[in-house]
């Protein structure tokens, strides 16, 4: 097989030696697009993931709570025969269906378990893909300090699990994550507004009940609106504090992979009859956004590509044009059609190669000068770009199935001359 | 001096390989007729009912004004044209029902390829030039391919400049290049169009040498287009085409010397080398 290409490989390498000039002009062009097309690709998933990050750093994947309290309408069973005479109704009810009491007043939600939750958790925890499992309790309440009441967002958790969820002890800025009974851990806004520090106590109120804490961390979730409202107790207070003993209002889950949310959810949803949230159904406009930003970055991405294979492709006619006596007389030596077309193919393919490693090399350089050069206020990173080897190598291969792509027309000029008219040439 | 065949690589098919003893038919056209442009205003009938036969080891000279379907003729007996009326047989085996593929790869085994302006590849050196066809065959040089070719380029006389580009090379030198890449596998048949009407008339002479020094090596049929009645009268044999017909066929009465050309016919020669 590697032979059976040689005369064209060489004949190949051989033409774009000789073209030289016009050889690097393309492969300048295809390695600009290569890099523009890897850079961005590295950037747009750098910034979605530090982005998703940022604005989920204090939220499940996915969320397990218990189907909201709805009211079942009763049914009027002598509906239908009183009203048997009246037949201008009987053509609108269709006296043989049951008649429904359609107007309901929704109810209020008040704290409730999902059914059978201490048995999903296991279930779950063995579920491939599913990182981290932890039951919690939310609730709102007020955080009171001396005349100061500030309106809160508890979270009963137990803070080993949860901390695999949301890496709460990341976000520790004060004092130490531990949540013993009667202890907390508050947002650092918060403590700000209620003049509180590490190891200070501090009232919380939920409905009648009434809870002291002590503060033993402070809390930055890099989200101002959260840092001023996060409490996070023990899941045993916040039992207590709601009235649930035992109880968990829903189980949070982190995935290994947090694109699959929405599928694990629908999954998790089809089998039980639970409330079943992903980030995404709880984030409609980041998702939107990021959809937005993802669709811009692919149409970029075509563009530049589809100008890479345009170059590619006017070079090659070009050179299809100043080889054709040469073409003829490899003809006329008895070269098949088959063997031209690859000598042109096989060019589309170097130029692609080559050109996507020199273009990877420069996206690596420009990734490198955005970490360096650019950063923040705070004279740190904006944030951090990786640039993996995968995403390298499905750019390359898409450069080579470009360069290709590019050739076919080329080539397939190159097959078709006749090799009496081009020797005459 | 070098082997025939021999040590040449082994051929596909039974159609190339060790030439056959002087006499059997190699090619044999019938009734050849070849129109272009069929149907529109300016239909032009180029060949008229060419029907020639060349035998294996012999060395024609196709001689004839400009115009007169010299190199049509060419293409058609290299299989780079296809006639429109007549039968093209190559030993025995008719050519006028072939598609593409199958004319190409003819065209690999039985045939090799002079022409009047070289057409080397510039960007291989000689020798890779004359590996080309091997090359081209197998998707390698063996080294005894290799070392063929070189003895071919030897035997050219070109063992010093084997590894030059042919933009380094005299016209002559190329053209004794393109000679031992026609001829380094061995083919039965040699075609020529023109191969000395590039060059000066002492280069002119070298090369005409050469071909005949190779043909006598190799016993190759040769079939040689040219303009210049010196050098086809140098052949063994001259068929002067005019108007797309055969006006002539016939041996040359060997002459000692070579008859000296007329001041006209050489002036025209060196024209052409300028």
């Amino acid at each position: 097989m590697f032979n059976a290409f040689g005369f064209e490989r060489s004949v190949a390498t051989r033409f774009m030696i000789e073209g030289r000039v016009q050889s690097l002009l393309i492969l300048a062009g295809v390695a600009a697009g290569v890099a523009v097309v890897a850079y961005i690709s590295a950037l747009m998933a750098s910034v979605q993931l530090n982005l998703i990050d940022k604005t989920l750093g204090a939220q499940a994947h996915v969320t397990l709570s218990a189907l909201d309290d709805s009211i079942i309408p009763a049914r009027d069973a002598g509906a239908d025969k009183s009203e048997a005479d009246d037949t201008a109704l009987d053509t609108v009810l269709n006296t043989t269906t049951p008649q429904i009491l359609t107007q309901t007043q929704p109810r209020a939600q008040r704290p409730r378990s999902p059914k059978n939750w201490r048995l999903l958790e296991p279930l779950l925890e063995a579920t491939p893909g599913i990182a981290a499992v932890s039951p919690i309790i939310t609730a709102g309440g007020l955080a009171v300090r001396g005349e100061v009441s500030k309106s809160i967002a508890i979270s009963g958790v137990e803070l080993n699990r949860y901390d695999r969820i949301v890496r709460l002890r990341s976000k520790v800025v004060a004092g130490v994550a531990r949540l013993e009974p009667g202890e907390g851990m508050i947002g650092r806004d918060l403590a700000d507004d209620l003049g509180v520090r590490v190891g200070d106590r501090l009232n919380i109120i939920v409905g009648s009940v009434t809870d002291s804490l002590r503060v033993t961390a402070l809390l930055d979730y890099g989200v101002r609106d959260v840092n001023r409202r996060a409490v996070i107790v023990p899941l045993r207070t916040a039992q207590s504090l709601v009235n649930l003993p035992g109880g968990a209002t829903g189980i949070e889950l982190s995935l290994v992979d947090l694109w699959a949310a929405p599928a694990f959810a629908e999954d998790f949803a089809r089998r039980w009859a639970y409330k079943v949230e992903s980030w995404q159904d709880a984030n409609p406009q980041l998702v939107s956004a990021l959809t937005a930003q993802s669709v811009s970055t692919s149409l970029i991405r075509a563009v530049v590509m589809i100008v890479v294979v345009l170059g590619i492709s006017s070079v090659l006619v070009v050179s299809v044009v100043q080889k054709r006596r040469e073409i003829g007389i490899l003809r006329a030596m008895g070269a098949t059609r088959g063997q031209v077309m690859r000598i042109f193919l096989l060019q589309g393919a170097i130029v692609g190669a080559l050109g996507s490693a020199l273009g990877i090399g420069l996206a690596w350089a420009m990734i490198w000068a955005f970490v360096a050069f650019v950063h923040g206020e705070d004279g740190l990173p904006l944030f951090a770009i990786t640039f993996p080897p995968s995403l390298a190598l499905i750019v390359s291969a898409i450069a080579i199935v470009c360069g290709i792509l590019a050739a076919v027309a080329p080539a397939r000029r190159a097959a078709k001359l006749d090799p009496a008219q081009a020797i005459r040439i | 001096m070098i082997a025939p065949a021999t040590s040449a690589p082994p051929a596909p098919t039974a159609t190339s390989g060790a030439p056959s003893p002087i006499g059997g038919a190699l090619i044999t056209l019938s009734d050849i007729h070849k129109r272009y442009n069929i149907g529109l205003p300016n239909e032009a009938e180029v060949l008229r009912g060419i029907s020639l036969t060349v035998a294996h080891g012999e060395f024609v000279a196709l001689i004839g004004p400009s115009g007169s379907g010299k190199s049509t003729l060419l293409n058609i007996i290299g299989l780079l044209e296809q006639a429109t009326t007549g039968s093209y047989q190559i030993e025995g085996q008719e050519t006028s029902a072939l598609d593409d593929a199958a004319l190409t790869l003819q065209r690999r085994i039985t045939l090799g390829f002079v022409f009047q302006f070289h057409h080397l590849l510039p960007a291989f050196t000689a020798l890779e030039n004359v590996t080309l066809p091997a090359l081209m065959r197998e998707g390698k040089v063996s080294a005894a391919q290799r070392d063929h070719a070189r003895e071919v380029l030897a035997a050219v006389g070109l063992s010093a400049a084997m590894d030059k580009k042919p933009g380094e090379l005299s016209g002559g030198m190329q053209q004794r290049v393109a000679i031992a890449r026609a001829l380094v596998l061995n083919p039965p048949l040699v075609l020529a169009d023109e191969p000395t009407g590039n060059l000066d008339r002492a280069a002119s002479d070298e090369v005409f040498a050469l071909l005949r020094k190779m043909h006598a090596e190799l016993k190759t049929s040769f079939l040689i287009v040219t303009h210049d009645p010196r050098l086809a009268a140098r052949c063994d044999r001259i068929v002067e085409l005019i108007d797309g017909s055969i006006a002539s066929d016939a041996a040359v009465v060997a002459t000692e010397p070579t008859p000296p050309a007329t001041p006209a016919m050489a002036t025209a020669a060196d024209k052409k080398s300028s």
